[in-house]
């Protein structure tokens, strides 16, 4: 018998695996199309003032993802004559389980870890955080592997920017990272929301301690890679429509495309779901602990997901995109020696306190 | 005990099959990718010994860095997307007889030290065990490789600056 979020799933670790898959397969389009819905569509024409997408349907064009959706599925699923084939049918997949596996850890309630049984509060697999990092590294492989087997050249380029990029901001990334972990004394992010429900700044408890207070440099570094690792604006180099047309997925249509839509946005999430979780607390509020919290833990987490994408977006929204050159000095001049410096000063404090 | 002996089969099997195809392959992208496999298939060994972080370090080190690196750099000299004639050639038969030769004293010596040893699997170990181990027992070794891999990296860009 285990548990999730309140209710008790009758029967052995084959039905509990089999439930547990099936919640996660059906979390990431979701999660993806409402990012899409609400800042995309939404957001992004309020902020543009774009028309388009706020006329189909009606009221605020509810219609448009709808639309989207059947346009998608009943395109031609056309693969070019020079193309790899197997190797093209791959690559989506490639990107999108690398998007599932980093959703496995990723705990929405004191029950709800999806990966790993749980043990006296602290559920899910040891090495949290980073297992989600190097999961994320995967979708590379399926970038390169889809620029390539295009066999088209704005393809292959738009593929290698993206791998120079990604293995660029990796190191912030996980960089950024270390700050947090050192501060609560482990990488399980289970471990990292309880460190911040029952934290105390200087004694007093009142919020807790998020991290996001202290960690204020590495929040900033880790919201900068991630979105480099998304290669949204201003670091959408890779798919740059205006020399690339849409880069290492310029030959994917209909419902392949889709794969790397839902991959792209379900990214989104689950990297806004992982800085609430090191940030802001995950699915915790100080003081409420017990059944309650079965309750209200996922819904507290959809609720900081949305305030982290909503930066995102709004910086992707904003800003133009950067050259190439500025992407790279950004990365190896100016995040991984803050994000260095960063570790030492925690470190040091940790030490001191 | 027996799910973990029968999934080591398994994972073996893949890792195997994976390996023979990287170095029958004729096309260079594909042996890149079928070393993917092999890899992921030493990670999966690495998580049946119950070593999370050695597992998702080989992830994250192999897979993520050192493949994209092997792409990357393929893909920008020349990324062919034809079989080539040249990769598979007469090499082949010298090659498998020197690779069973060191698999065989490998596992003779192997098999001679530590032959009737048992692994004991008990709980996973936890990253902090890995953590005490790294900066407290192996301190030395653990800083004699970070400045060997600092050198290698100055002397790499030395190497590689034209003025």
């Amino acid at each position: 018998m285990s548990h999730l979020l309140a209710f008790d799933i009758p029967g052995g670790w084959g039905t509990t695996l089999g439930i547990k898959t099936l919640i996660v397969m059906g979390l990431i389009p979701v999660g993806a199309l409402v990012l899409g819905y609400t800042f995309l569509l939404k957001m992004m024409s309020h902020m543009q003032s774009r028309v388009g997408p706020m006329d189909p349907g009606g009221f605020h064009g509810w219609f448009q993802l709808i639309g989207d959706g059947i346009k998608f599925i009943q395109k031609e699923d056309i693969i070019p004559a020079g193309a790899d084939k197997r190797v093209f049918k791959m690559a989506p997949a490639i990107v999108v389980m690398s998007t599932f596996l980093m959703f496995v850890v990723l705990p929405a309630g004191p029950n709800a870890v999806v990966a790993g049984a749980l043990h006296k509060g602290q559920g899910g697999i040891d090495v949290g955080i980073f297992y989600a990092l190097a999961v994320s590294s995967l979708s590379v492989i399926g970038v390169l592997m889809a620029g390539w087997a295009s066999s088209n050249k704005y393809a292959l380029i738009g593929a290698l920017r993206a791998a120079a990029q990604l293995i660029a901001y990796e190191l912030p990334l996980v960089l950024a990272v270390v700050g947090v972990v050192v501060q609560a004394g482990t990488m399980n992010l289970q471990g990292i929301v309880f460190a911040q429900q029952q934290g105390k700044i200087f004694g007093w408890s009142g919020i807790g301690s998020p991290f996001i207070l202290t960690q204020f440099v590495g929040f900033a570094l880790f919201m900068v890679a991630a979105q480099a690792e998304l290669t949204q604006p201003p670091f959408d180099m890779p798919v740059a429509e205006s020399e690339l047309v849409a880069g290492y997925m310029v030959e994917y249509t209909g419902f392949r495309f889709l794969f790397f839509f839902i991959g792209e946005f379900g990214t989104a999430f689950v990297y806004a779901g992982l800085a609430a979780t090191l940030f802001l607390g995950g699915w915790s509020i100080p003081h409420v602990n017990g059944e309650i919290a079965n309750w209200i833990g996922p819904i507290v987490l959809f609720v900081k997901i949305m305030l982290v994408a909503f930066l995102m977006f709004w910086a992707r929204f904003s800003y133009p995109r950067l050259r190439e050159d500025q992407l790279q000095a950004l990365a190896w001049k100016w995040l991984i020696p803050i994000s260095l410096i960063n570790i030492l000063v925690t470190g040091a404090l940790k030490v001191a306190f | 005990m027996v799910a973990q002996n029968v999934a080591f089969w398994i994972f073996a099997a893949f890792m195997a099959a994976g390996a023979i195809r990287v170095v029958t392959t004729d096309n260079i992208v594909h042996a890149a990718l079928w070393l993917v496999l092999v890899l992921a298939g030493g990670a999966a060994q690495f998580i049946l010994l119950g070593q999370e972080f050695v597992a998702w370090v080989q992830v994250i080190v192999y897979i993520g860095a050192v493949i994209v690196l092997f792409l990357f750099g393929i893909m920008l000299t020349r990324a062919p997307m034809e079989a080539e004639e040249k990769l598979n050639n007469n090499l082949r038969w010298p090659g498998l007889a020197a690779a069973l030769l060191f698999a065989g004293t490998l596992a003779w010596a192997f098999l001679d030290q530590w032959g009737s040893d048992k692994i004991k699997l008990t709980k996973p170990v936890r990253t902090k065990e890995i953590g005490d181990l790294v900066f407290r027992g192996y301190l030395v070794p653990f800083e004699v490789v970070g400045v060997l891999l600092l050198a290698a990296l100055i002397g790499a860009v030395v190497m590689a600056r034209k003025d």
